[in-house]
């Protein structure tokens, strides 16, 4: 008995100790995020091992949606202002090349093999389709008005756009290039996100403080997350950017001048916790580990970085001026 | 009684008879405190009032610029966290003291005296004492906060200890020298009023600096120079694992001003003597 007692104390001490070691011995992977600046026209480069910024690039009026490619030599940011979207070169971090957009492109969204690229442009009410290898324009989907938000189901069958102004969300088969559906939500749309297993689609809507979800074969509203912090205003919630864990049980809401990201238990779909970051967070982006979370906030030029597991905001990074969207390169 | 600890004195003592001496008044010191279960609620109640109460008034003020120690934009809670804990410990530095008040009046005073060892490091024992007793409010109090969300570092619990000891002592100490010139106790209202209060709000507990120098640039040079934002900020950084060297050297400085002033003015040849005519020139 005695003996058993001791075996089991010094597998529980090996234990500990290995899992001591690991956590000690465990290399930070260093990743490289990619910030575009909206005002400042230049993409802020992070490492996200030092939380510094390495680099800023120069770039084109504007930038917004930013990505990177699937083999992750490429990234593409979306210059609004100057109607196209442009390709930097990972390796020298310089541009070196541009995708054939329409008007005012402000999100794209690109499918599991990387090939085909769909972007929203805002000014134009369409969603262009762009073959990446060919580098070439292959169409427009005509949406509502102001489109923005850009998802597409794992399956990489279905697309989905938001439309700020039309408070939708349309439904797109791919093969065809035809609305299949369209979902109405609250006012302003801003992003749409598909759960990792395709059941859900999530939209976030900015002015109605809201983010929808969606039945993506059913095409109706199933449920709804709710925000509410005490001490701040209703119309200071504002939902936009969404990060989903891969195994889709906790999403990271970016409450835009709430200043807060709200993490939401996916199953309850309920709230748990709200996070302080910068002032006016747009969007959220996890490293390839989903070990950290970055977000960036607009008012106040900077990143936050939010330790998933912890659910803690760690470090705050200063960028350019407003700070957009985020990619991070593995 | 002054003349024996004079003639015996020199000759010294042994470490044992030191140890004996210290752990008498601190186990004396503990056992009072934890006696007195008010006392502890009490001192648990004053920086929880401010945190549940003070602080969620004021939740939205800050997260407007970030200053070290901090990485990131932080809540008010998690910033008067550190002021509250220096605010424990300036209290109980001021409530050691009027026990001293209470002694001298009460006599019991005269048991401690009759010691053969220095004055001094009797008074220093029973500043060790008052800082052992703010300690346990601290970590009291950092629990309940903990629980209330403001979770700095685990290794921050720690590193943090130093930092309570030195400022527990410069407080204590300050305590100890203006009990010198307190012959009553009903003489501590005005401590409250004249030292407390004035020590407390015009220092870094409640507002960063920066923020009142916005607001009064004279009111922000005061509170430069009032020890007390020091052991604020002193503790502030120790709790993220940090030093704050020149927070650090100002409160090493003034524990050890106080605590000579101390010493001097308990002395019985020179500052107030229990029976001395005049007294208060501590």
């Amino acid at each position: 008995m005695q003996v058993e007692v001791r075996t089991q104390m010094l597998r529980m001490w090996r234990v500990g100790l290995l899992s001591a070691m690991a956590l000690v011995a465990a290399p930070a992977h260093a990743f490289i995020a990619y910030v575009s600046n909206e005002k400042s026209n230049t993409v802020s480069v992070i490492d996200t091992e030092t939380w510094t910024v390495t680099k800023t690039i120069k770039v084109g009026q504007r930038p917004r949606g930013i990505d990177l490619t699937r083999d992750g030599k490429f990234v593409m940011v979306a210059v609004g202002d100057d109607d196209t979207i442009q390709v930097i070169d990972a390796k020298t971090q310089t541009v070196v090349d541009s995708l054939p957009s329409g008007p005012d492109p402000e999100l794209f969204a690109q499918d599991a093999a990387g090939k085909t690229l769909y972007v929203a442009n805002e000014n134009d009410n369409t969603v262009t389709v762009i073959d990446l290898e060919k580098r070439a324009r292959l169409g427009d989907i005509q949406v509502g008005v102001e489109p923005e938000g850009m998802t597409i189901s794992p399956d990489g069958k279905t697309l989905i756009n938001t439309s700020e102004t039309t408070n939708m969300a349309h439904f797109i088969d791919t093969a065809t290039r035809q609305i299949v559906a369209n979902v109405l939500v609250d006012a302003r749309p801003r992003f749409a996100e598909y759960k990792h297993d395709s059941s859900e689609v999530w939209v976030s809507s900015e002015i109605g403080g809201t983010v929808s979800i969606i039945d993506p074969k059913k095409h109706e509203v199933i449920g709804k997350v709710t925000f509410e912090i005490p001490g701040l205003r209703k119309e200071a919630i504002q939902p936009v950017g969404i990060g989903m864990t891969r195994d889709d049980k906790t999403a990271f809401v970016a409450l835009g001048p709430a200043n807060r990201i709200a993490v939401v238990d996916v199953a309850t779909r309920k709230v748990t916790k709200y996070l302080l970051v910068g002032q006016r967070v747009w969007h959220v982006a996890f490293t390839p580990d989903e070990k950290y979370l970055l977000t960036t906030n607009g008012v106040s030029n900077d990143v936050s970085v939010i330790d998933v597991a912890a659910q803690k905001v760690i470090k705050t990074i200063q960028v350019g001026e407003l700070p957009w969207g985020v990619a991070i390169a593995p | 009684m002054s003349s024996i600890t004079a003639r015996d004195t020199p000759r010294g003592f042994s470490v044992q008879e030191y140890l004996t001496c210290l752990t008498g008044i601190v186990w004396r010191e503990g056992l009072r405190f934890l006696h007195q279960r008010e006392r502890f609620v009490s001192a648990l109640v004053r920086p929880l009032v401010w945190l549940f109460i003070f602080a969620a008034g004021f939740r939205q003020v800050l997260g407007i610029s970030i200053i070290p120690p901090y990485e990131t934009y932080i809540l008010y809670e998690v910033y008067i966290a550190p002021g509250l804990i220096a605010m424990i410990q300036l209290f109980n530095g001021m409530q050691s003291s009027l026990s001293m008040v209470y002694d001298r009046e009460m006599g019991n005073m005269r048991t401690l005296l009759v010691s053969p060892l220095p004055r001094g490091f009797l008074l220093f024992c029973k500043l060790l004492a008052g800082t052992a007793v703010s300690l346990l409010q601290v970590y009291a109090f950092l629990l309940i906060a903990w629980l209330w969300d403001i979770t700095p570092p685990a290794a921050g619990y720690l590193t943090v200890l130093p930092a309570l000891i030195l400022s527990g002592l410069m407080l204590g100490s300050l305590g100890m020298l203006i009990s010198s010139g307190i012959k009553q106790l009903e003489n501590f209202a005005g401590v409250m009023n004249f030292v407390i209060f004035p020590m407390f709000f015009a220092s870094s507990a409640l507002y960063p600096l920066w923020r009142v120098q916005e607001g009064s640039p004279y009111l922000y040079y005061l509170c430069e120079v009032n020890p007390f934002t020091h052991a604020v900020e002193l503790i502030r950084f120790a709790l993220y694992g940090q030093i704050n060297w020149i927070s650090l050297a100002v409160v090493a400085a003034c524990t050890i001003v106080f605590m000579i002033g101390a010493i001097l003015a308990y002395d019985p040849s020179r500052g107030l003597a229990r029976r001395g005519p005049a007294g208060g020139e501590g």
